[in-house]
C-alpha cells in the first residue's frame, strides 16, 4: 500500500508541474499513447494546430501504451490532476461511458464552446462505437483501424508460392503455411493483438456474438459468448499451428510486428495501421489482404474497429474547454483526417476524408490501403458486428490472453481455455455491473 | 548486566520517540488503515461512487483459482531467489576470502551488480533473452533449444528468478564476506592443525559462526523477493504467461493499477499484510532460536 500511495503522489506531483506555465495563451494537456512513427505524426498535428492560431497551446505527452495511458489518466483524475484530453483505446470505452461525471460529452463540449460540429460527418461504423444508444456522441474518434492480413511476398516466393494466391479463407492460409514450413521458413505465421483479431473481430466477421445483449451495447447484464464451436475450431487451429511450428507467438500486443518488418514472418494478422511502420522499415515487397474467414459460412460480415477516441475530461475551466473544443474540431478537419489516413493506414474516420483520399488517387498508387475501409463497411452492420461495449474489458482481454497462451503452448485445449476465459470474464462483468449500477 | 535508564519527566522521551511515531503513522498506520477500510468497498475506477460490500472482496479473491495459484508462485519464486542468491553469495564470498592478490578488484566487481536498480536489471536480462533481438535466445536457438518466455511459463519463471537473484548475489556476497572476515583466523587455524579438512572446518566452525548473518540475510532476502522484485517482473513478463510469474505483490499492482479494481487490490494488500506479519513472527520465534550470536 505504501508503494501505491507513492505512485499516486508522484503522478500528482508530475501533473502539477506539467500544469504550471505561462498564462498568456490558454494551454491544454493531451495525454496519448503514441510513440515511434505515429508519435511523430501526432506531434506534427499538434504543431500545426499551435501554429494555426494564437489563442491556444496544446501540449502533448506520451504516457506509455494504451493501457498505461488510460490508467495514468484515471489515477490523475482521482488526484484531481488530469489532462484536458485523454486518449482512450476502444477497450476502455465502456469504462469511460459508465463514469458519468468524469468527462464532458463531445456534443456538449462543442455546443458550449459554440463550435460547429457535425457528428453525421463521421463514418457510422466508427462513430457508432462512441455514441450512446440515443444518438449522442460522447468522444471523438481519433484513430481507428481494423485487422488485415499482411503478406511478405518475397517469403511467399521463397516458399514456392504464388505471392498473389488466394488467401481469403483460413483453409487456404493453412495450405500456404504447410508449404512454407516444408520449405523451411522459420515463421510462416504470426499475429498481433490476438484477442482483438482472432476472437473479437473473428466474431463480427462470422456474424456470431462475442457477448450477449448485442455485445454489451444493450445492457450491463451482458455475458461473454466466445466459446461457440466456431470460435473453438479457430483457436484450436491456431494452437495446432503453434504446436507444429507454423505459428510463432511473440506476445500479447503488437510484438510480432517487429518480426514481420524484419522480414522473418511470412503472413501476419495485424491492424491496418501497421502500415506506417511497415512502409518505413520493410526491405521486401509486401501486400495487404482481407482478413481470412472460414469458407463454410456465407461470405464474411464486416470487421470492427480498434484504436482510440479522445475524451474531454471534466473539471476544467470554460476557457480550457473552449480550447479543447477548438483542437478537436481542428483534428476532424478533412485535410488533417485525409493526411492521417494516408500516412498511417488508420481509417479515414470522416466520410469527407475518405472521399478526398479516393479522388486524390492514393489508393491506386498504394494498392491495398483501401481494403480496411472496404472490409469494415462492406455489409449492413448487424448486432454482432457493431462493436463491443464491455466493462473491465482491458482486464478481460488479459484473461483471454492468458488462456489462449495455454492453447498455444499446448497445456490446454481450445475448449477448456475458452470456457475458462468466458467463466472468469463473466465474474468481472458482474463486478463491473455491480460497481456501475 | 542489563542497563536501564529512566527519564525523569515524560516530555523528553515523548519528544525523542515522536519522529519515529510520526513516520510510522504517516507511512505505515495511515496507509494500512486506508487499505483495510478500502477493502470493504467496491469503488468505480474514477472514484465517483463507491459501495460498501463488507467482506465480498475477500470472498471474490478466495474463490479465484488464479489468486490461490499466486500463493504457490510466490513461494516458489521467493524460495528460489533467496536460496540461489544466498548460496552463490556465500560461495563467492568463500572464494574471495581466500584471495591473496587482487582481492579488492574482485570484491568491487562482485559488488557492482547491486548498484543496478531492479527495473534496469529486468530490462538488461530481457534484452538478452528477447525473442526478436536477444543474444542468449539466438544462441539457444542455434543449439536447438526453443526459447520463448512469452509463451512458456517455466522459462519465464527461470528468467525472472535469474534477473532477481543476480543483483542480490552481490548484496549477499558483501555480508557473507564481512562475516567471514570477522571469524577469528586462530579458530580456523587451530582446527586445521587438529587435522580438520576444509569442508569439516566450513561445516562445523564457519557456518555456525555465520548464522546471525545468514538469518539476517534470510529475512532481508525474503522481504526483497516478496516486495522489491516488482520492477523485474513488470519489465520482463508483466506476470505472464498465464499468470505463471504473478507473485502476490504483483497481483496487488496489476489488479489495482492495471485493472482499476481498487477494492480487490486493497483486500489483497490486507491479506499480504497479515501474511508478512505471520512470516516475521515465525522467523523470529523459531528460526532465531537456532542462531548463535
Amino acid at each position: 500500500m505504501k508503494h501505491l500511495k507513492a505512485i499516486i503522489a508522484s503522478i500528482a506531483l508530475f501533473a502539477m508541474f506539467a500544469g504550471t506555465s505561462l498564462q498568456a495563451k490558454v494551454e491544454i494537456q493531451w495525454w496519448h499513447a503514441f510513440g515511434g512513427r505515429l508519435g511523430e505524426l501526432l506531434d506534427e498535428q499538434v504543431n500545426k494546430f499551435n501554429a494555426s492560431q494564437n489563442k491556444y497551446t496544446v501540449v502533448h505527452t506520451r504516457k506509455g501504451n494504451y493501457s498505461e495511458t488510460l490508467n495514468a489518466g484515471i489515477a490523475a483524475f482521482r488526484a484531481g490532476q488530469h489532462p484536458n484530453i485523454l486518449m482512450v483505446f476502444e477497450v476502455g470505452t465502456a469504462s469511460l461511458m459508465a463514469a458519468k461525471g468524469a468527462y464532458v460529452p463531445m456534443y456538449q463540449l462543442m455546443k458550449d464552446a459554440g463550435q460547429k460540429f457535425n457528428p453525421k460527418g463521421f463514418v457510422s461504423a466508427v462513430s457508432g462505437y462512441y455514441t450512446t444508444t440515443d444518438g449522442k456522441m460522447l468522444s471523438m474518434p481519433y484513430n481507428s483501424s481494423t485487422p488485415v492480413l499482411w503478406v511478405n511476398k518475397d517469403l511467399m516466393k521463397k516458399a514456392g508460392l504464388d505471392p498473389e494466391m488466394d488467401l481469403s479463407t483460413w483453409k487456404r492460409v493453412g495450405n500456404a503455411l504447410d508449404a512454407a514450413k516444408a520449405k523451411g521458413i522459420d515463421m510462416p505465421f504470426c499475429t498481433c493483438w490476438h484477442s482483438w483479431v482472432h476472437l473479437e473481430n473473428f466474431s463480427a466477421y462470422h456474424n456470431i456474438p462475442f457477448a450477449t445483449k448485442a455485445n454489451g451495447f444493450a445492457g450491463l447484464d451482458t455475458e461473454l459468448a466466445f466459446n461457440s464451436p466456431v470460435h473453438i475450431k479457430h483457436i484450436q487451429t491456431l494452437g495446432k499451428w503453434a504446436q507444429e511450428g507454423k505459428f510463432k507467438y511473440m506476445g500479447r500486443r503488437n510484438e510480432a510486428g517487429k518480426n514481420f518488418r524484419a522480414g522473418e514472418c511470412m503472413l501476419m494478422t495485424e491492424s491496418s495501421a501497421g502500415y506506417a511502420g511497415i512502409k518505413k522499415e520493410a526491405k521486401f515487397e509486401f501486400g495487404i489482404r482481407h482478413l481470412p474467414y472460414y469458407g463454410a459460412t456465407e461470405a464474411p460480415q464486416n470487421t470492427i474497429i480498434g484504436g482510440s477516441s479522445l475524451w474531454a475530461l471534466s473539471g476544467k475551466s470554460k476557457e480550457e474547454n473552449k480550447a479543447t473544443a477548438a483542437f478537436l474540431a481542428f483534428l476532424s478537419r478533412t485535410d488533417i483526417q485525409a493526411k492521417w489516413h494516408q500516412d498511417t493506414g488508420y481509417l479515414g474516420v470522416t466520410t469527407a476524408a475518405a472521399k478526398k483520399t479516393k479522388s486524390s488517387g492514393f489508393y491506386k498508387t498504394n494498392p491495398g490501403t483501401d481494403l480496411a475501409g472496404i472490409q469494415m463497411m462492406r455489409n449492413k452492420v448487424t448486432q454482432n458486428s457493431k462493436g463491443l461495449r464491455l466493462g473491465s474489458f482491458d482486464q478481460i482481454r488479459g484473461i483471454i490472453d492468458e488462456e489462449m497462451e495455454g492453447v498455444y503452448n499446448g497445456t490446454k485445449t481450445a475448449q477448456v481455455a475458452l470456457d475458462s476465459a468466458v467463466k472468469r470474464g463473466n465474474v468481472l462483468l458482474r463486478r463491473f455491473e455491480r460497481a456501475n449500477k | 548486566m542489563e542497563k536501564r535508564v529512566f527519564f525523569k519527566g515524560w516530555w523528553l522521551p515523548a519528544l525523542l520517540v515522536a519522529p519515529q511515531l510520526l513516520i510510522s503513522f504517516v507511512f505505515f498506520f495511515y496507509p494500512s488503515g486506508q487499505a483495510i477500510w478500502n477493502s470493504l468497498f467496491l469503488p468505480d475506477p474514477f472514484g465517483l461512487k463507491t459501495e460498501f460490500v463488507g467482506l465480498d472482496n475477500f470472498r471474490f479473491l478466495l474463490s479465484d483459482p488464479y489468486y490461490l495459484a499466486s500463493f504457490k508462485t510466490t513461494v516458489i519464486f521467493s524460495t528460489a531467489v533467496s536460496v540461489s542468491s544466498m548460496a552463490l553469495g556465500l560461495y563467492l564470498a568463500a572464494l574471495a576470502d581466500r584471495l591473496i592478490k587482487g582481492a579488492g578488484v574482485y570484491q568491487t566487481l562482485l559488488i557492482w551488480p547491486y548498484a543496478i536498480a531492479p527495473a534496469i536489471a529486468g530490462v538488461l536480462w530481457l534484452f538478452m533473452f528477447n525473442g526478436n533481438i536477444g543474444l542468449a535466445s539466438y544462441y539457444l536457438k542455434a543449439l536447438g533449444y526453443e526459447w520463448n518466455h512469452t509463451l512458456k511459463g517455466d522459462q519465464a519463471m527461470f528468467l525472472v528468478i535469474l534477473a532477481s537473484s543476480w543483483g542480490r548475489i552481490s548484496y549477499n556476497f558483501l555480508f557473507f564476506l564481512a562475516g567471514l572476515q570477522a571469524i577469528p583466523k586462530s579458530i580456523i587455524e587451530a582446527a586445521a592443525i587438529d587435522g580438520a579438512s576444509f569442508w569439516k572446518r566450513f561445516g562445523t566452525i564457519v557456518i555456525p559462526l555465520l548464522s546471525p548473518i545468514t538469518f539476517f540475510l534470510l529475512v532481508v532476502n525474503i522481504v526483497y523477493a516478496f516486495f522489491d522484485t516488482f520492477g523485474v517482473i513488470h519489465t520482463i513478463t508483466s506476470g505472464g504467461p498465464e499468470q505463471s510469474t504473478t507473485i502476490l505483490v504483483y497481483k496487488v499492482f496489476s489488479d489495482g493499477f492495471v485493472s482499476q479494481d481498487l477494492g480487490s487490490s486493497a483486500a489483497q494488500s490486507v491479506i499480504l499484510l497479515v501474511l508478512v506479519g505471520i512470516l516475521t513472527v515465525i522467523q523470529f520465534k523459531y528460526i532465531e532460536r537456532k542462531v548463535h550470536y
